[in-house]
């Protein structure tokens, strides 16, 4: 099975005097469905971070789908994003478009058709249940809502790897069933690989799944 | 209207900078027409002990496009009413002649001393009367003047532009939520900074327009007509071609020279 995600030795850190992951062997397979755990503060986002370029390797080496990222250039780095979805806790929503505009971000990034861009914004629409409220604003959705069409747009490119950072933290028992069935469905339809960073693993999951938990900057894997 | 004040606080200040530079450039061809004027009404005089031809004094200078003999029947006359045809044939061949020179442009004074010395070269030219210090001074203002205005219109372009950087400085902070996030699907640099790109471009052409439309009615206006003639030039304050497609121009790339700078010194949030 092919290797999405490879770490050597890997140090993160935001100063130098300050290391947050340190000296972390770990991989992810191809289709894995992956949760990391750890206590407030102990480097899961900072993981997150490094595996979509936004921090770069102190130390070691960090492969994600096939491009090393200590020294990654932006060109190469812009390449992979495109091939990524990504799910924050924060949304990270653009407020001045509207949630279709949203969902079509990567679509158009990636250089999609327009016609197959609207598809798939419709049909995603409809999964998040939101289709009735392609037009309105972010700011106009309830914190779930905003989160559905967060997971609509990380979705939406079919990317080959898809990364939560705590995607149900804020939500309703709804929303965040909402959010566990796409992840699903995309892991087992798709077989799109994806990790989140959660400090609940949900019970009812219905996919096999592997469990990292991150103590004193190490990775330890527990499942 | 939160938008349009946005729109306008560039736009005013590219319009600042227009207007400066179009002040600048009238003032520059107010002197000109005035050097032409100037040229026009400015000769020298020189005294040869022989009758030379056109052709010798223009092959001393380039800078001499005219030349008029002067008649010494006049200086003749006031001498001696009284005297015969013969001898004032006679005074005539003997007296010295005399030569009023046009000159091409109103000379620097560097080309008045350089153009003295060569017409003295040559050897039946005794005597060169330059007007020099007439002429220096009329010069001399005119540069002050043109210098005056170019530290007024310097000094505004960088006042402008400095506020120009600073308003798209607000931009950037406005727009730096949305660059983040199409950054973090992979956005190259220039679709992220696309708007700010359109939108300092879409405010350069606003600019350029106003500036159009003001520089149009006032080179329309009697009342500044009138205030060249006084001082007998014709200037044009604004060509509606050439003026405007500079003003647009200049608009234009300071607005995206601003702009990459803006683009290329974003950090991406970690």
């Amino acid at each position: 099975m092919d290797k999405v995600i490879i770490a050597n030795n890997l140090s993160l850190s935001y100063s130098s005097n300050e290391t947050i992951i340190n000296q972390a062997d770990f991989s992810i397979n191809s289709g894995n469905f992956v949760f990391i755990t750890g206590a407030s503060g102990s480097g899961k986002s900072t993981l997150l971070k490094s595996i979509y370029g936004a921090l770069k390797p102190k130390q070691g080496s960090l492969i994600v789908g096939g491009v090393e990222l200590k020294g990654v250039s932006n060109s190469k780095l812009n390449f992979l994003r495109r091939h990524i979805g990504i799910v924050f806790q924060d949304y990270k929503l653009v407020k001045e478009w509207t949630i279709e505009k949203n969902i079509m971000l990567p679509l158009i990034i990636n250089g999609f058709d327009k016609g197959v861009t609207q598809i798939q914004v419709d049909t995603l629409l409809k999964h998040v249940r939101l289709k009735h409220q392609s037009g309105k604003f972010p700011l106009e959705l309830s914190g779930g809502e905003q989160q559905r069409v967060a997971m609509a747009r990380a979705l939406s490119h079919n990317p080959i790897l898809i990364l939560a950072d705590e995607p149900t933290g804020n939500l309703d028992d709804y929303s965040s069933q909402l959010i566990w069935n796409l992840l699903e469905g995309a892991n087992k339809q798709l077989k799109t690989t994806v990790i989140v960073v959660t400090h609940h693993i949900p019970e009812n999951l219905g996919v096999e799944y592997k469990h990292f938990h991150i103590e004193y900057g190490r990775i330890n894997e527990v499942h | 209207m939160k938008s349009i004040k946005n729109h306008l606080s560039l736009v005013v200040a590219l319009l600042s900078i227009l207007f400066s530079m179009q002040i600048f450039i009238v003032v520059e061809r107010s002197i000109e027409a005035y050097k032409e004027n100037l040229a026009n009404n400015y000769s020298m005089v020189i005294v040869s002990q022989r009758k030379l031809s056109s052709t010798d004094i223009q092959e001393i200078s380039s800078l001499i496009s005219k030349i008029d003999e002067l008649s010494p029947d006049n200086v003749i006359t006031r001498l001696d009413n009284k005297m015969d045809a013969k001898n004032r044939e006679f005074l005539k061949l003997t007296l010295p002649k005399f030569y009023k020179l046009g000159l091409d442009h109103y000379p620097t004074p560097y080309e008045i001393t350089s153009l003295k010395k060569n017409l003295l070269k040559n050897k039946y030219i005794t005597k060169v009367e330059d007007f020099a210090h007439t002429h220096d001074t009329t010069y001399k203002l005119l540069l002050l003047f043109k210098g005056v205005v170019s530290v007024f219109a310097v000094s505004i372009f960088i006042v402008t532009t400095l506020l120009i950087f600073k308003e798209l400085r607000i931009w950037q902070f406005k727009h730096t939520e949305r660059m983040n996030i199409m950054g973090l699907f992979g956005a190259p640099l220039w679709l992220r900074s696309a708007v700010l790109f359109r939108l300092s471009m879409a405010d350069a052409v606003i600019a350029s327009a106003f500036s159009f439309v003001i520089f149009s009615y006032t080179a329309s206006n009697d009342w500044i007509q009138e205030q060249f003639d006084s001082i007998g030039i014709r200037v044009e304050i604004f060509n509606p071609v050439d003026d405007f497609i500079l003003h647009l121009g200049v608009a234009l790339t300071l607005s995206i020279l601003l702009a990459s700078f803006i683009v290329l010194g974003h950090k991406e949030e970690v």
